[in-house]
């Protein structure tokens, strides 16, 4: 069937996650495109509401396991839950965000199924494919693309031979947007209580403590980033003063993060947070792909480094060739002055 | 109480930290040779719990097991001067274009051939694919429970396993029996150094090298041919130029721009 399912998951108030919807959102694309449905699946406790916060992204059927034993999240119960939706439903595209649920899961669906899964794709496109060996031509194929090997190549993977074609998306990556207000599908109860009696013995949760994050560089308007290039977590500081003084909030790349620079929370990215900030200032960061990928799409860029040929300064509208160091307690004196 | 039986899946991967100018071909493609290669450094994570496992339960065995070019075997002898018992490399052409589906049908079938396992050990995920994807599919492949993102261990002993699993926004704490495979996140304690004595045993000693018949494949589910996923195309990443303007780092620029962001409502 030509229909697109998406994993659906739940927050810790048992309400559909914001990725879940952005896929939702780019599933109801690839599913009118394939002239198919959108479906998704849910699986946890007490969940009956959760179809109508569904229907709005454009979901024609939604698929809902819900029994206790499906709250919290562990693998084998959800994978019992989504291998027989899929089994039963045979779509053409499943979704998954790629989160620490996502990336859990779909590997052991996939794995499963024999079926092609493609990590944080940066995009999904429908197309055409011949394969350069044999000639054989296929139709409407998922086009799953990610940079990859370094960020030094963007690779565009298809699996055409099997079916499902699975991919997981970072949280942020696409957009999550309402289809149509007043979209109503309908919902169809997993029977699982049988598969679930094995599933729920092999893993026991002792203890679970789930923190309300008090990073939040997702939802900020202005963001100021460090790259390696900042040298140490002591030069760091200055970021954070400046991100206070401009009302913004502070992120880093990866090596900046695997450096210690800065909490792992701020890691912006492929493989960390999606960001589009109203304004975006990169502090010694010479901007490989996937950080790039994480922040491209900022309205404002303005990069600050030393180096006049790094990769940053191509997309940056502002490009300031200087010491991090001088240039940023520079501009925080500049914004004072220019507010008084 | 008997020691466990225990497996450490591990990867040589090309340290992509550390990527010159060199690493592509002109063709896009990309230059493995010019790459140094590093132990994959969260499957040292992996081995640092495995040994603190064989700490708790004297008389536990701990086996490496890596799949590549027969040079990886460097990083077996590297895992035993740090305290494992025993490793090989899986090593055979007919593996060679593996996705991670067909990767971990043969580390699932190497696995096999150590024997009656208890636990299973490996990184998160390996930093040239970034995928998270071998370790579900390998504990799928031997139809065993998995646990993802495990940061310490808090106790083990001849039946079960209690981790802490490092999660996005919090943690989870919890026991698994025997079968079992986990991996283990960025955020786990570092690897144990070598050992003198051991460094001097095992660095330059021999290293078993097993070929895809020594574990009795489908050859259909090996390599390129057992990948559902294909490379279709690569493009050597390009920027789209925009036009940038240049912005002197003295005060009298960044005051102009500074009162431009203000005004533009930007700041």
């Amino acid at each position: 069937m030509n229909n697109v399912l998406v994993y659906c998951e739940l927050t810790e108030s048992n309400h559909i996650a914001d990725i879940s919807l952005e896929l939702c959102t780019k599933g109801r694309h690839l599913a009118s495109e394939m002239n198919g449905h959108l479906q998704a699946v849910v699986a946890g406790s007490n969940i009956q509401g959760v179809a109508s916060e569904l229907y709005p992204y454009g979901v024609d059927e939604v698929f809902i396991a819900d029994d206790p034993r499906l709250s919290p999240y562990r693998t084998l119960p959800h994978f019992a839950v989504v291998l027989k939706v899929i089994q039963e439903q045979q779509p053409n595209v499943v979704l998954f965000g790629a989160t620490t649920v996502g990336r859990d899961l779909a590997p052991r669906v996939a794995s499963r199924l024999r079926c092609g899964l493609t990590a944080d794709c940066t995009a999904l496109e429908l197309g055409d494919h011949v394969d350069a060996k044999t000639g054989k031509e296929y139709k409407c194929t998922l086009h799953q693309i990610r940079p990859a090997f370094g960020g030094n190549i963007i690779a565009t993977i298809v699996s055409p031979e099997v079916e499902p074609h699975m991919a997981t998306v970072r949280e942020g990556v696409m957009r999550k947007e309402i289809f149509q207000a007043d979209y109503k599908g309908t919902v169809t109860k997993v029977d699982i209580s049988n598969d679930l009696e094995q599933a729920d013995k092999a893993v026991t949760i002792i203890r679970r403590e789930i923190v309300k994050k008090d990073i939040n560089i997702k939802g900020a308007s202005i963001i100021v980033a460090g790259g390696y290039g900042m040298g140490s977590r002591e030069n760091f500081k200055m970021l954070h003063d400046l991100a206070r003084l401009i009302g913004g909030e502070v992120g880093g790349t990866r090596a900046a993060c695997d450096a210690g620079f800065t909490e792992p929370e701020r890691q912006i990215g492929q493989t960390g947070v999606t960001v589009r900030p109203r304004l975006y200032i990169a502090c010694g960061i010479s901007g490989a792909v996937q950080h790039r990928a994480g922040m491209d799409q900022s309205s404002k860029i303005i990069s600050i480094n030393t180096d006049p040929n790094a990769p940053i300064n191509a997309i940056a509208d502002y490009t300031i060739i200087g010491d991090v160091c001088t240039v940023v307690p520079m501009m925080m004196e500049c914004y004072s002055n220019n507010l008084k | 109480m008997s020691g466990l039986n225990i497996v450490v899946l591990a990867k040589q991967v090309p340290d992509t930290h550390n990527v010159g100018t060199n690493a592509m071909n002109p063709d896009g493609t990309v230059n493995r040779a010019a790459l140094p290669t590093v132990f994959n450094p969260e499957d040292l994570q992996a081995l640092e719990m495995a040994l603190q496992v064989k700490d708790r339960i004297p008389g536990s065995h701990v086996t490496v097991v890596t799949m590549g070019p027969a040079r990886a075997a460097e990083i077996i002898s590297d895992a035993r001067s740090r305290g494992a018992d025993d490793g090989f490399v899986l090593s055979d052409a007919r593996f060679a274009g593996a996705d991670t589906l067909a990767t971990s049908y043969a580390l699932s079938l190497a696995v096999q051939k150590v024997g009656k396992v208890d636990l299973i050990f490996g990184g998160r995920q390996a930093i040239d694919g970034d995928t998270a994807q071998v370790g579900p599919q390998v504990a799928e492949k031997l139809d065993i429970p998995q646990v993802t993102y495990a940061e310490s261990l808090v106790n083990v002993d001849s039946d079960s396993i209690q981790v802490i699993r490092r999660l996005a926004d919090g943690i989870e704490e919890v026991r698994v029996g025997f079968p079992a495979l986990i991996t283990v996140t960025g955020s786990a304690a570092e690897c144990r150094f070598p050992h003198a004595h051991r460094l001097i045993q095992f660095d330059g000693a021999p290293v078993d090298i097993l070929t895809a018949d020594d574990v009795n494949p489908d050859f259909d589910r090996l390599g390129h041919k057992g990948s559902p996923t294909k490379v279709k195309k690569v493009q050597n990443v390009v920027l789209a130029h925009k036009e940038s303007q240049q912005v002197a780092p003295n005060a009298k620029e960044i005051s102009d721009l500074m009162a431009t962001l203000i005004n533009d409502h930007i700041i």
